[in-house]
This record gives structure tokens, C-alpha cells and sequence, in this order.
């Protein structure tokens, strides 16, 4: 879906993005980490040519995405940035029809879009399509900032740092909403943050970058078994890494055949929070309760504590 | 609380005060004729008893609402009530004093009168900022205001105030300059505005040149008006006459053209000053989101910055306009028209009537356009920062 080849940029005799290259599938989320500095948001805006490269490239399903106007481009990559940048001076409504009239879109059917995203960000649109943005709460216009991103149905999704703005109990909802659009609309997502908690959690793919170079790009759990640099078991953490590889996996994957015995654990719970719950019952093993209510396996903690190490 | 806490001390000032004006001072002054020094009289002495009475009571009524009542409203009204019958009794003075058919007398208002229309004037404008009344209400009221003060003298209510005996001498002179005080004020601020805004955005782009320009700009808002006309006097001259077609079009050393000139380059500060104040309180999320979103530069300019940068350069053109107003009068100096041509003339004849006959006018002007452009830019201001 994007393909960036040897990206570059140079600020004078300064490299921010040192020849970056990496690949995002169709309809995953990859997620950039990096320290501040690391070069990690200058790496995102070279991808809707906010910032233009020094050498390199990037495709957009094989094209060039220096084939056409930037601004034009722009119009069909959502773009959502920290602090969520609506416009003061109009309405949730007007800034989410952003994009849609950039585009020429009929004044029916940005309306109908409108509506369709104020419900699926649970905004009722009789309250808050008319309201101005300093009338929300910060959740509310993050969410509103991410509704205007994805108003003109774009096919990818970039965003830098969406949730720095928020406080944790907020974000974490934020975290989980996000994972469902994605699946809801089946979106490319490219997101930046300095939280290796959120890239562990969101992150399909995970790019880890320190001074402008990409030192590994791979799924979460190949970062924390077979990490390429010792930079990146550095950001990852050493302490907590078994409990963060447990983390990774949920009940339901681990699952052993058999009924078993001992408290439930939901099948969508990670193997963490299952451990969590035998270490605190006291006792050997659990029953995976399915998403329909049925057991539909056990797991023991010797079968648990396998999974937390490479 | 004690009862003098009660007492508004805003309100126990002005009742001294305008008692104090009532007392002591003349409420009209009589002249015979235009040049004569004038006789004083005090309100009882002109006016029938009835009116005289009525009139005090008014007053009185407005001094009571000024001392003890907290409701801005209500302050508001009385205020306005006193105005209204000062001004009739002022008119009704004149009328009493005037034989009839006489256009030789003149009856102007005395010290008095005019300490307590700025009392009153004073107790109405406390009232209406304790009110703060939206945008359109303040428009509104000055509508109304206007509205009144201009049937009473369609009416012919104070044709027999020497003011008023002065615009009968000069009636079809007085449009005319009005005309001409409101195109060079208004047309010097659409031309400043045009080129200010250009280098308002530059400097904004361009923080290499902010301190320059500015600093430019700033050194020729210290000169002082007078001689700013002086310095464009020989570069006008010298173009109208290397130029005729330039003659043609009116560009001298004197008259209308360095007026222009001067109240144009007078005007640049104020707008390129407040337009990179607004540009800067943008925020840059905001914009970056909209280069972010495909926004060409332009959309981004047109439909983001500078619609939030609006509200306050909307206040560097009140600024402007309020300016020009008042410095328009100087015009009149070296030829260029408007109304301060009846204010030096006045000067010049030792005719007080004649300098308010240009000054009343001007105060006016600079007033509406205060509140009319205060309002605009407060209806534009749709984010709070």
C-alpha cells in the first residue's frame, strides 16, 4: 500500500531521516517511535509532502506520490495531528466537510457524511454539528479531529502524535476507538508517537528510529525476542519485556483443548491480565470464556509462562 | 452598611458637579449680534416657569437615579431622559431669547449647559458598559440615537441656536465638506489597507523584515502632522509640475493630494502592525491542519489565517478610521477641505459657533465609526482565544 524507498532529509549539512525505507500493508496500522528529535514526524510529513525529500521516495500503490500537485495528494491521505488542530472559527460540522469540499463533494451528500461520522464518534450530531470547537472537551475534539481526517474516505490515514494531548483514562478510550474505525473502515495507518506502550498496543508493525535512522521495523513481539539493536531493547524496556510479550497475546490464541478448571478468563483478555488472574486466585489454571458465552478452552499457568519468553 | 456606602460615588460627583454648573454658571449666553460680547443667563431667567421647573425636575429626577440606584438600565434611561430635556431647553431658551424674525441674535449654549451634557453623558456611558450590550444592541442604540438627533434638526428644533445660525449661513458649503471629510478619511484607509495588508502578510512570512518595516513605519508616525505636509508640499509641487496630467488629476503641493498622502502613510503602522498581531495569535495547529488537509496556500491564507487574524485588524482600522477622522480637521490647513476648514475659519474670526459647526460634526463622525467598527470586529471574533 506504501512503499518508502531510501527517504532523506537534509537541512543543510544536518540528516533528520537518514535513507528510511519500509513497507505498510493494506489495512494495517505501522506505528513510528522514536525519542524527540529521533526524526520520526519529519519521516510521517514526507509522506503527504508536508515536507518535501531530499532523495528518496514514496509509493502510493506503485505511484509516485510526486506525481500529482501536493495539495492534491493531501486530499485523499487523512491527516490528524496532536492537539488535534480543528478550526476555531467553524463549526464540528464545517470542519469535519473540511476535505469533502475541498473535493466538490455534493452539499447532500457531505451532509450525509457528516452525520454518519458524528454517530460513529458517539457525538450526536443535534448537539455538536452546530457547536464550535472550544465548546468540546479535549476528547471530543480529538475524536472530532480524527472524524475530519477520515470525512473524505481516505484509503490512508497519517497521524502524529493524536493522543499526546490527552490524559491516560481518555487516551486508553481514544486507543480503543481508534482500533475500531480502523477495522470499521478498513484503513491504511501511519502513526507516530514516543509512547512504546501505544505502539505496542496499536502497532501491527512497529518502526523504531534514534537519530534519523530506522534501527528496526517488525512486529511488537519480534521487537521484544529478537530485538536488531541493543537501542531497541533499550526503548522497549528490559524489566517488564516477558509481561509485555504476554500482553501480546490474548486468551483466546493461546487456548489449549480441554475444559479445565479454576476461575474464567475472557477469550479477548491478554495473557497478562490472565496471569494477573491466576496469580491472584491462587489458582493453577482457567477456563477461556468465548465471545458467545461458551467455554471454548483452559489454559494453566505453566502453558502461560511458556509464551513469555522467545 | 452604612447609608453612605449606598451613595454611588460616581453618581455623587457628577450631581455636584452638574448642581454646582447649574448654580454658578451662565446656561446660555446672549450676543446681540455675532460680534458683541455676550450676556450670560441662568435658566430661570429665559425660560417660563413651568418650563424651567419641569426641566430642574428632570434633572433633578436624573441626579436622584444617579445617586441611588444600582440597575444600569435604569441609569441608562435617566441618563438619556436628561439629555433629551437638557436639549429642548437649551432650544426652548434660544427660542424665547430670539424676536421673532430676528437673524441677527445669537443664543449659544453657556458653560453649563455643556457641564451637564458631559455628566449626563458620562452617567450613560458607565451604564452602558456596566450593561455591556451585544455588538447589535450597542449598533442599534446608535441608530436610535442618530435617528433622534437627526428628526430634531430636520425638525428645525434648534434653528435658533447660534450653532445652528452658522449651518443656515453655510448650509450648502457644510455638505460639501462633509462629503470631503468622509472620502479623505475613508478613501486614505481603503488605500492604506490595500497596500498594508500585502506587507502585513510578508512580515508575518518574512520575520527578517518585521522589525524593519515596522521600525520604518513607526519613525513616520512621529512626525507630526503639520509637518508631513510641509515635507510632501515640494515633491507634490515639483510632480504637478513636471507632470500636467498629474495637475489634472488634482495631485498639488497643496490641497487635497499631501493630505492624502500623509493620512495614507499615517495609517500603514496601525494595520500592518495589528495584521501580523493577528496573523501571530493564529494557531499553528490550525494551519498546519489545513496544509495538512490539501489546502492550497492561498485557501489556507484567505479561509484560515486571515479570518482569524480579522478581529484585530478589524481593530487596526477602527484605529485608523478614528485617526483619520480627527486628522482630516488639519487638512483644512493647507487647502484640503473638510470640516476643519469651518473650525480655522471660526478660529480665525474669533467665532466659537463656527468652530463648533465643524467640531460637533467631527466628534460625531469619530463616534459612530468607533462603535460601528468595535462592533464588526467583535461579530467577526467567532473564536475566543
Amino acid at each position: 500500500m506504501i512503499s518508502v524507498e531510501k527517504l532523506t532529509k537534509q537541512y543543510g549539512t544536518t540528516t533528520v531521516v537518514d535513507e528510511v525505507s519500509f513497507a505498510v500493508e493494506r489495512s494495517s496500522i505501522s506505528v513510528i517511535v522514536g525519542t524527540s528529535g529521533s526524526g520520526k514526524s519529519t519521516l510521517l510529513r514526507m509522506i503527504n509532502r508536508l515536507v518535501e525529500p531530499t532523495s528518496g521516495r514514496v509509493l502510493l500503490d506503485g505511484t509516485d506520490t510526486r506525481s500529482e500537485p501536493a495539495h492534491l495528494l493531501r486530499r485523499r491521505i487523512g491527516y490528524v495531528i496532536q492537539g488535534h488542530g480543528l478550526f476555531p472559527h467553524r463549526t464540528v460540522a464545517e470542519n469535519i466537510a473540511t476535505v469533502p469540499r475541498l473535493l466538490g463533494w455534493e452539499e447532500s451528500r457531505i451532509r450525509a457524511r457528516v452525520e454518519e461520522l458524528l454517530r460513529v464518534f458517539q457525538l450526536d450530531p443535534l448537539t455538536y454539528a452546530g457547536a464550535f470547537p472550544h465548546q468540546l472537551s479535549g476528547g471530543q475534539q480529538q475524536r472530532v479531529g480524527v472524524a475530519r481526517a477520515l470525512a473524505a474516505e481516505p484509503a490512508v490515514l497519517l497521524m502524529d502524535e493524536p493522543f499526546g494531548a490527552l490524559d491516560p483514562i481518555i487516551r486508553a478510550k481514544a486507543q480503543e476507538d481508534l482500533l475500531d474505525i480502523q477495522r470499521r473502515f478498513g484503513t491504511t495507518i501511519v502513526l507516530v508517537t514516543h509512547d512504546m506502550d501505544e505502539a505496542f498496543r496499536l502497532g501491527d508493525r512497529v518502526a523504531v528510529m534514534s537519530q534519523g535512522r530506522l534501527l528496526q521495523y517488525a512486529r511488537p513481539a519480534v521487537l521484544l525476542t529478537h530485538p536488531a539493536d541493543p537501542l531497541v531493547s533499550r526503548m522497549t524496556g528490559l524489566s517488564d519485556r516477558a509481561m509485555k510479550l504476554l500482553s501480546l497475546t490474548t486468551a483466546g490464541e493461546a487456548a489449549l483443548p480441554g475444559r479445565g478448571e479454576g476461575p474464567a478468563v475472557a477469550a479477548s483478555a491478554s495473557l497478562r491480565e490472565a496471569l494477573s488472574e491466576l496469580v491472584w486466585s491462587g489458582a493453577a489454571g482457567a477456563v477461556v470464556i468465548g465471545a458467545d458465552g461458551q467455554p471454548c478452552g483452559q489454559l494453566t499457568v505453566a502453558a502461560i509462562l511458556a509464551r513469555g519468553r522467545p | 452598611m452604612t447609608p453612605w456606602r449606598r451613595i454611588d460615588r460616581l453618581g455623587l460627583l457628577l450631581s455636584a458637579l452638574g448642581a454646582a454648573a447649574l448654580v454658578l454658571l451662565p446656561f446660555v449666553v446672549f450676543k446681540a449680534n455675532r460680534i458683541v460680547p455676550g450676556e450670560p443667563h441662568g435658566l430661570f431667567e429665559v425660560l417660563p416657569a413651568w418650563a424651567a421647573w419641569g426641566s430642574l425636575a428632570a434633572l433633578v429626577l436624573a441626579a436622584a437615579v444617579a445617586l441611588t440606584v444600582p440597575g444600569a438600565k435604569l441609569r441608562l434611561a435617566a441618563a438619556l431622559l436628561g439629555v433629551g430635556v437638557l436639549s429642548l431647553a437649551v432650544a426652548a431658551a434660544a427660542d424665547a431669547l430670539t424676536p421673532a424674525g430676528n437673524r441677527v441674535v445669537r443664543v449659544a449654549p453657556g458653560a453649563a449647559f455643556w457641564l451637564l451634557l458631559v455628566c449626563l453623558g458620562l452617567m450613560a456611558t458607565d451604564a452602558i458598559t456596566r450593561l455591556r450590550p451585544g455588538p447589535l444592541a450597542r449598533v442599534l442604540l446608535l441608530a436610535v440615537l442618530v435617528a433622534i438627533a437627526g428628526a430634531a434638526l430636520a425638525h428645525g428644533t434648534f434653528d435658533n441656536l447660534s450653532v445652528m445660525r452658522e449651518y443656515a449661513v453655510n448650509a450648502g458649503r457644510f455638505a460639501h465638506e462633509v462629503r470631503q471629510h468622509v472620502w479623505l478619511s475613508l478613501g486614505s484607509l481603503a488605500a492604506a489597507a490595500v497596500v498594508a495588508l500585502p506587507i502585513g502578510i510578508a512580515c508575518h512570512r518574512l520575520p527578517r523584515w518585521r522589525a524593519g518595516v515596522l521600525a520604518t513605519l513607526n519613525v513616520i508616525e512621529t512626525i507630526p502632522a503639520v509637518a508631513l505636509f510641509g515635507i510632501l508640499m515640494a515633491p507634490l509641487g515639483a510632480l504637478a509640475a513636471a507632470l500636467p496630467w498629474a495637475g489634472e488629476l488634482g495631485i498639488r503641493g497643496i490641497g487635497a493630494a499631501p493630505a492624502a498622502v500623509a493620512l495614507f502613510l499615517y495609517a500603514l503602522l496601525p494595520i500592518v502592525a495589528n495584521t501580523v498581531a493577528g496573523l501571530r495569535r493564529v494557531s499553528r495547529a490550525a494551519v498546519e491542519a489545513a496544509h495538512g488537509m490539501g489546502m492550497t496556500n492561498w485557501q489556507v491564507l484567505t479561509h484560515i489565517e486571515l479570518l482569524l487574524a480579522l478581529p484585530v485588524i478589524l481593530t487596526g482600522i477602527r484605529v485608523v478610521l478614528v485617526q483619520n477622522i480627527g486628522m482630516v480637521t488639519i487638512a483644512a490647513l493647507i487647502g484640503g477641505g473638510g470640516l476643519g476648514t469651518f473650525v480655522f475659519q471660526g478660529i480665525g474670526q474669533t467665532a466659537i459657533d463656527l468652530v463648533l459647526l465643524g467640531a460637533i460634526p467631527i466628534v460625531s463622525l469619530a463616534f459612530a465609526a468607533a462603535v460601528l467598527l468595535d462592533a464588526l470586529a467583535e461579530l467577526t471574533d467567532r473564536a475566543p482565544a
